[in-house]
């Protein structure tokens, strides 16, 4: 295991970063700063982090409408971030995107998606392109179990397949889409099983433990670059919020929640691991949360002193400027 | 007469309706679990468990289905959630729905609803505010529907459902809740009518929607300028009545057009464009067109009030053709 004491502290702070950005995000919803939806990604951190840890700065993710976690993963500032929740021209797209539409090019992460299942022939695509330009760049899609009953992810994956294309698939599946149990409106119930369909791996992992989608994750990413092709990931998650604020929740019991959030928190359960293997001492504990904690708070500091976008942006970002053809 | 919300007008067209006919069934995403995200379906598991059907995320698959059970008889209301995903499913609702009937000389017949929340809500940004009127207004086989009160909400749900042909029916997120009176029982407002909510004599102003409501606000202010506007809720953009439009505007010889959508080639510019033909003579002024401008939804707030059409823009263009 190629696991580092270094790089494990780095996944548990992202982590946290990941859960404290949103439960931030949600206390300045309810406080009237943030508006639109906020779908949270909370409980399902090791995922992104465990993915995203595998990737170079230059490899490509494509994420959801779930998608703080895969933009804070893949490097996102979270002062921008927070920024564009607050529909500041200072966010990470001029206040024009909003929670469900982040992106941050400079860091290769092509965007979160309102369109369930929209972005995986996209990174099918970031794929190709590297595949073209010679670069061992890898391209990485996240999407909810819902997506994989839309066309998009027959299509694009079956194309990635067909060119086999350096592309990690990785679903998670929280097993509920929206207000509906994933049961309720599925046949298969593992998302893996479906990747024999286009003769490529299929691998169904413990989304709540960091150290396995961690591993499984990083033989996809190499597989990928060294030319093998695409691989769908399964991870088994689940969100500890409702499906968006404000959501009553009464599609899933009470119990099945708390149970969640007392004994398979990814971040507690990291944290006992690293406990356990001496990998993290309570002192360092504290200090990364505390470190997190002001990160946020500058965040939250830098999106209020941002001003709002002028109305003359309105109508820019259509189309590029108007150049002269050479 | 009672009040109900536009949600609640739309539920009890729809109650009535499978009441009535048997081969009307409801499909889409999130309809039993939620009644939908603004609960126009809600009871309709209990009361005809067999009649509908929740769904996988797969709008191509719901629509397709939607048009063979139609084909095969049925009557499908399908809700599409917002409607902006009716664009996964384009195929079904271009190629395959409104082609049917003519390309099979008339054999085929696709009695079908499609419902579509549109336009802005709570601030979703590009992926989740569109409305797109005029996309389906230039397909021809398809019906355009677009209630702008609960009374004319049930009225309208009631005749797309007894239409035999494909219906696109436009639900305006942010006028769910608003009240207005509807009748008990039967109420039928056929397709292809517009209606005037105001007679004025100075200017007609056609409204899409959510402006109808806008316009009338509009109109009430305009009496201080001594502008006596007519207000004309176009209710059906395809068949478009164009006769009581040019009838109205033959009359105050002046006319706006209002919709909410980026006017550029939107659902505005052909009932602009028809005034223009048929009432040139009559006009003492330019026809313009009040709507947003050409740009997706912004996420901001601060964008988006610059982007949705007002009430201002209404007596701004009132003002500007009676010049
Ligand atoms: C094409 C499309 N259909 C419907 C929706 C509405 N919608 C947004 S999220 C969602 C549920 C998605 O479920 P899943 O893919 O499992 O992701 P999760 O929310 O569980 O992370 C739905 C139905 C959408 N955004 N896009
Ligand atoms: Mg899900």
């Amino acid at each position: 295991m190629s696991l580092s004491s270094e790089l494990c502290k780095t996944m548990y702070r992202d982590m946290w970063r990941i859960r404290l950005f949103e439960e931030e995000a949600n206390r300045q919803t309810s406080l009237g700063s943030v508006v639109g939806a906020l779908h949270m990604y909370c409980g399902e951190e090791a995922v992104a982090v465990g993915v995203c840890s595998n990737l170079r700065d230059d490899d490509y993710v494509l994420g959801t409408h779930r998608s703080h976690g895969h933009c804070l993963a893949k490097g996102a500032e979270s002062h921008r971030m927070m920024a564009e929740l607050f529909g500041k021209a200072t966010g990470t797209c001029a206040g024009k995107g909003g929670s469900m539409h982040i992106a941050d090019f400079s860091l290769n992460m092509l965007g979160a998606n309102g369109i369930v299942g929209a972005g995986i022939a996209p990174a099918t695509g970031a794929a190709l392109a590297s595949k073209l330009r010679g670069t061992d760049q890898v391209s990485v899609c996240f999407f909810g179990d819902g997506a994989a009953a839309r066309g998009t992810f027959h299509e694009g994956i079956g194309l990635g397949a067909l060119w086999k294309l350096p592309v990690v698939y990785v679903c998670e599946n929280n097993q509920y889409q929206q207000w509906v149990p994933r049961m309720n409106v599925a046949v298969l119930d593992s998302v893996a099983d479906m990747a024999g369909s286009y003769a490529i791996p299929g691998v169904s992992v413990d989304g709540q433990n960091l150290v396995e989608v961690y591993e499984v994750a990083g033989e996809a990413v190499e597989r990928a670059r060294k030319g093998g092709g695409p691989t769908l990931i399964e991870a088994r998650t689940y969100r500890f919020y409702g499906h968006s604020l404000g959501d009553e929740e009464q599609y899933r019991p009470a119990a099945e929640v708390e149970e969640w959030r007392t004994n398979r928190d990814p971040i507690t359960t990291f944290q006992s691991t690293m406990m356990e293997q001496g990998w993290l001492t309570e002192e360092e504990d504290t200090q990364i949360q505390n470190e997190v904690k002001d990160e946020i708070t500058e965040a939250v500091r830098f999106a209020e002193e941002s001003p709002f976008p002028t109305p003359d942006s309105v109508t820019t970002d259509v189309l590029a400027p108007v150049q002269e053809v050479a | 007469m009672r009040t109900l919300t536009f949600s609640e007008a739309l539920r009890e067209a729809l109650h009535e309706e499978m009441e009535r006919d048997e081969t009307i069934f409801v499909i889409g995403e999130d309809v039993i679990t939620h009644g939908g995200p603004y609960k126009v379906t809600e009871g309709i598991a209990e009361r005809f468990p067999d009649r509908i059907f929740e769904t996988p995320i797969a709008e191509a698959g719901i629509m397709g289905v939607g048009v063979g059970a139609a084909m095969a008889g049925m009557n499908p209301v399908v809700e599409i959630m917002y409607m902006d995903f009716v664009t996964c499913a384009m195929d079904e609702v271009v190629n395959q729905a409104a082609k049917m009937r003519y390309m099979t000389g008339g054999q085929a017949s696709v009695p079908m609803v499609i419902r579509l929340p549109c336009g802005v809500g709570r601030l979703l940004a590009a992926q989740h505010s569109q409305i797109m009127e005029s996309w389906f207004m230039h397909v021809p086989g398809l019906q355009v529907v677009v209630p702008s009160t609960p009374g004319d909400a049930k009225g309208l749900l009631k005749s797309a459902i007894r239409s035999p042909d494909p219906v696109l029916f436009f639900e305006y997120k942010r006028i769910y809740t608003s009240r207005g009176q509807v009748p008990d029982g039967e109420h039928i407002i056929p397709l292809g009518q517009a209606k005037i909510c105001r007679d004025g004599e100075d200017a007609t102003v056609v409204a899409i929607g959510p402006m109808v409501q806008k316009s009338l606000e509009a109109a009430v202010l305009l009496e201080d300028d001594g502008y006596d506007v007519e207000v004309v809720d176009a209710r059906s953009l395809s068949p478009l009545d164009s006769e009581t439009i040019c009838e109205s505007v033959s009359r105050t010889g002046h006319a706006v057009v209002c919709g909410e959508d980026s006017s550029f080639a939107g659902a505005a510019s052909e009932i602009a464009a028809m005034i223009g033909e048929n009432c040139f003579r009559d006009l003492n002024g330019p026809v313009v067109r009040v709507g947003s401008p050409h740009v997706p939804m912004p996420f901001s707030s601060e964008l988006v009030k610059h982007v949705v059409p007002e009430v201002a823009n209404i007596t701004e263009a009132v003002s500007r053709v009676m010049m």
